[in-house]
């Protein structure tokens, strides 16, 4: 499908032109070398730093969204996103930290927005509380590798614990069983957590089966303080989670050699020599590991969504009493959709501890939840580029737009151009600026910036190899499974 | 028989919707449930397909009982049914309205789903080809694709049929089915009641107001009023019926028809 060459019309348009592969790719290339060009030419002691730093990481972040809705040969364009993940992104990384971390960020939250849309977009269940679930893989992983106060390190059951504690006395099967099990941990852990959040989000289903809309939204919100409340609270009498203190250096999964290897070099050829490399090294770990989540996340919902699983969860999304008279089991259902989503949330929430290495109650307020929701909401609900690309949005005002935006004041205040209060602090309006963005959505685009399209699939029986094809798709590259321009 | 109720008993409060009905449907007939509004027809499905559950009063399905079980296990069974007021997935498009309705007849797996071995692909293309035939069936053909809300209302009672016979039914339940046609469209729909009894083997039991369809194409009718059976039998009997007349016009509209059987009477 996405390879349509219309002979050249007479009066194309630039539309019909940009559905040529060759006008295609060129526009491709050209948008992200003009992406890394602006990034790369970023002087850090210019005055306008702030402001052009502002402009330039979301045109870069949007890049393989970009390449991912042109209409490329399928091969071509993976291709063209391997390199943009696997060469460019390290490059630019090495050359400009703070963008990694985005990236690494904005990888975790599609993630998490993936999942919550998965409740909201295909069942049209409305949760408030979703936060807890990625709460429930954080603290998994924090327990078992935080060296703080808790029962787990008083008992030495902290992974951690059983690598750093072992005596010279220990066999070397021992030390190879320990570090065996240690290495594999942090993986064996997003199991875990994708087990017990699923299992956390059918216990928040079975109680909420019967609710419906608002109702529904206020159990969920109140489950989400629930859990956060009992996190915060469970450090005594046994002290399972720290309380409010938070779990302190959380372990990280372990690095391979060849990633310090790879980074050390990379900044060597570069020409920018790093004192540490591991610490950069362990950066890119996570963000390929983020990465794979949310590849694999993508998949599993791009899945879900063209299945007997996706339409029964649209059907009930749309008329309850309908789908149940049509033989879907809406009790099965319902938790499965909770299961699904939670399940995504439990192995990011795994990632998030990790890459955070502290945690506490604080970190999985309500705030959190409702940007996640404004994730789905502002990307297009029930579309998952649509979401992916709400996730972005909405992480990068957060964590970059913002606090530029507050460094340009500042720095034109301090070389005394700007006379304005030092009150000023755009990076302090976050909330009005969601709200902002909000309200502007619901007027303007209030299913989204992309919103959900139907499936076209009677005209799809008409050749066969293409249903064949459009099953195949996801396969490798679940972004361009809707690939077709939007708008 | 295909479907034997005795002595349905529902009651909401105080009310007391349907009152010990007892029913029987013959397999591969074309039977019409009638009554002035209000009288517990629509209740009277709802107890069929588990939506409410009764009070008292047996269903049986094939010599199997229906009571207890969930809506989705009587569609599973082999009950469909339509809507008094359309109930269709209105943002989905009309092949994927048809398609859900084929969901208890289908293997289902979160393994398979994420896997997608070839059963699965066989599976789905079987599903939409099937489905595909059931939209040419009821005369929607290459209509598959639009959004079942922007299609016209005939249309989308169309749908709700198709999607209805999708789970492959012993029997269909239509509540009000022509409600808001015109003659013609009327006219159309019980060709397709018909042949959905004569070619797909279904038994018909319809919900319906418009006379002219109930006694144009039952075999037989069962009258309800204020939750009671009144009267039972062949259109001819139940248009003489002085107690039905008496339902629908009233005592003293009955007494000058005399039972007469000139065709008003209902």
């Amino acid at each position: 499908m996405t390879s349509i060459t219309a002979p050249a019309p007479q009066r194309a348009n630039w539309r019909q032109m940009l559905d040529r592969p060759a006008v295609a790719i060129a526009v491709a290339v050209l948008y992200v070398a003009a992406a890394i060009t602006i990034v790369l030419l970023l002087d850090r002691n210019s005055l306008w730093y702030p402001l052009f730093n502002m402009i330039a990481l979301p045109i870069f972040m949007l890049s393989p969204i970009v390449v991912a809705s042109l209409s490329i040969p399928r091969t071509i364009k993976i291709v063209m996103l391997i390199v943009m993940f696997a060469v460019i992104m390290p490059i630019i990384g090495i050359e400009n930290p703070p963008y990694l971390e985005i990236a690494i960020q904005v990888s975790i939250f599609a993630g998490l927005a993936l999942g919550l849309n998965i409740v909201v977009g295909f069942a049209g269940l409305l949760d408030l509380g979703y936060v807890a679930f990625f709460a429930v893989g954080a603290y998994l992983w924090g327990m078992a590798t935080s060296p703080a106060d808790t029962i787990w390190t008083e008992n030495q059951l902290t992974v951690n614990y059983w690598v750093t504690n072992l005596g010279p006395e220990a066999g070397s099967l021992v030390v190879g069983l320990v570090s065996a099990v240690q290495s594999g941990a942090f993986y064996l852990f997003i199991f875990i957590g994708i087990i017990v959040a699923a299992l956390v989000g059918v216990l928040l289903g079975l109680p909420v089966l019967r609710l419906r809309g608002d109702y529904l939204a206020i159990v969920t919100l109140g489950f989400g303080e629930v859990i956060r409340i009992l996190v915060r609270n469970l450090d005594a009498p046994t002290n399972l989670t720290n309380g409010s203190q938070g779990l302190n250096d959380i372990g990280t999964p372990p690095l391979p050699g060849f990633y310090v290897g790879f980074t050390d070099s990379l900044s060597r050829a570069l020409g920018i020599p790093l004192n540490n490399p591991e610490v950069l090294a362990n950066q890119l770990l996570l963000y390929t590991i983020a990465l794979v989540l949310l590849f694999v996340i993508i998949l599993v919902c791009s899945r879900l969504k063209d299945s007997p699983i996706g339409r029964a969860w649209t059907a009930i999304r749309e008329d309850e009493v309908a789908a149940i008279a049509m033989g879907v089991p809406l009790v099965r259902m319902k938790l499965l959709a909770f299961a699904s989503g939670a399940a995504f949330a439990g192995a990011i929430g795994t990632l998030y501890a990790a890459k955070q290495s502290f945690i506490d109650p604080q970190s999985f307020i309500l705030l959190q939840s409702i940007s996640i929701l404004a994730m789905v909401i502002v990307g297009g609900m029930g579309n998952i580029k649509g979401v992916v690309v709400g996730a972005m949005i909405v992480t990068i005002i957060d964590l970059h737009t913002l606090s530029n935006l507050s460094l340009q004041l500042n720095a034109l205040r301090n070389a005394d151009l700007l006379d304005i209060p030092q009150q000023l602090d755009p990076s302090k309006y976050q909330p009005l600026v969601f709200g902002i963005i909000l309200v502007l959505m619901m007027l303007f685009r209030p299913a989204g910036l992309l919103p959900e399209k139907s499936r076209k699939l009677e005209l799809q029986e008409r050749d066969d190899e293409g249903f064949e094809e459009s099953t195949e798709l996801p396969l490798t590259e679940p972004v361009i499974a809707e690939s077709s321009p939007e708008r | 028989m295909l479907l034997d109720v005795q002595n349905l008993v529902k009651s909401f409060g105080g009310i007391r919707a349907v009152r010990n009905v007892s029913i029987s449907i013959p397999e591969s007939s074309i039977c019409a449930v009638i009554g002035p509004n209000g009288a517990g027809k629509t209740t009277f499905f709802n107890l069929l397909t588990g939506i409410y559950k009764p009070d008292e009063g047996t269903v049986l399905f094939d010599g199997k009982s229906l009571l207890g079980l969930r809506p989705d296990q009587v569609n599973k069974a082999g009950i469909a049914r339509t809507f008094q007021s359309i109930r269709l997935f209105h943002n989905m498009t009309v092949l994927e309205n048809v398609m859900v309705g084929m969901h208890s007849r289908l293997r289902m797996s979160m393994v398979e789903t994420l896997l997608r071995p070839r059963s699965f692909g066989e599976q789905e293309r079987e599903v939409r080809a099937k489905s595909i035939e059931l939209l040419r069936f009821v005369g929607l053909a290459g209509k598959g694709d639009e959004i079942s809300k922007n299609l016209p209302y005939g249309d989308q009672r169309r749908i709700e049929i198709a999607r209805a016979l999708a789970s492959r039914p012993r029997l269909i339940l239509l509540d009000e089915p022509t409600a808001g046609m015109n003659p013609n469209e009327s006219d159309e729909a019980m060709a397709l009641f018909r042949k959905i009894r004569d070619d797909l083997g279904v038994t018909v039991v319809l919900i319906e107001h418009d006379m002219r369809v109930v006694m144009g194409i039952s075999e037989h009718i069962d009258v309800l009023d204020y939750g009671e059976k009144i009267a039972s039998g062949t259109p001819a009997e139940i248009r003489a019926n002085p107690r039905v007349i008496e339902a629908y016009l009233g005592k003293r509209a009955a007494r000058e028809h005399g039972g007469s059987d000139n065709g008003t009477a209902a």
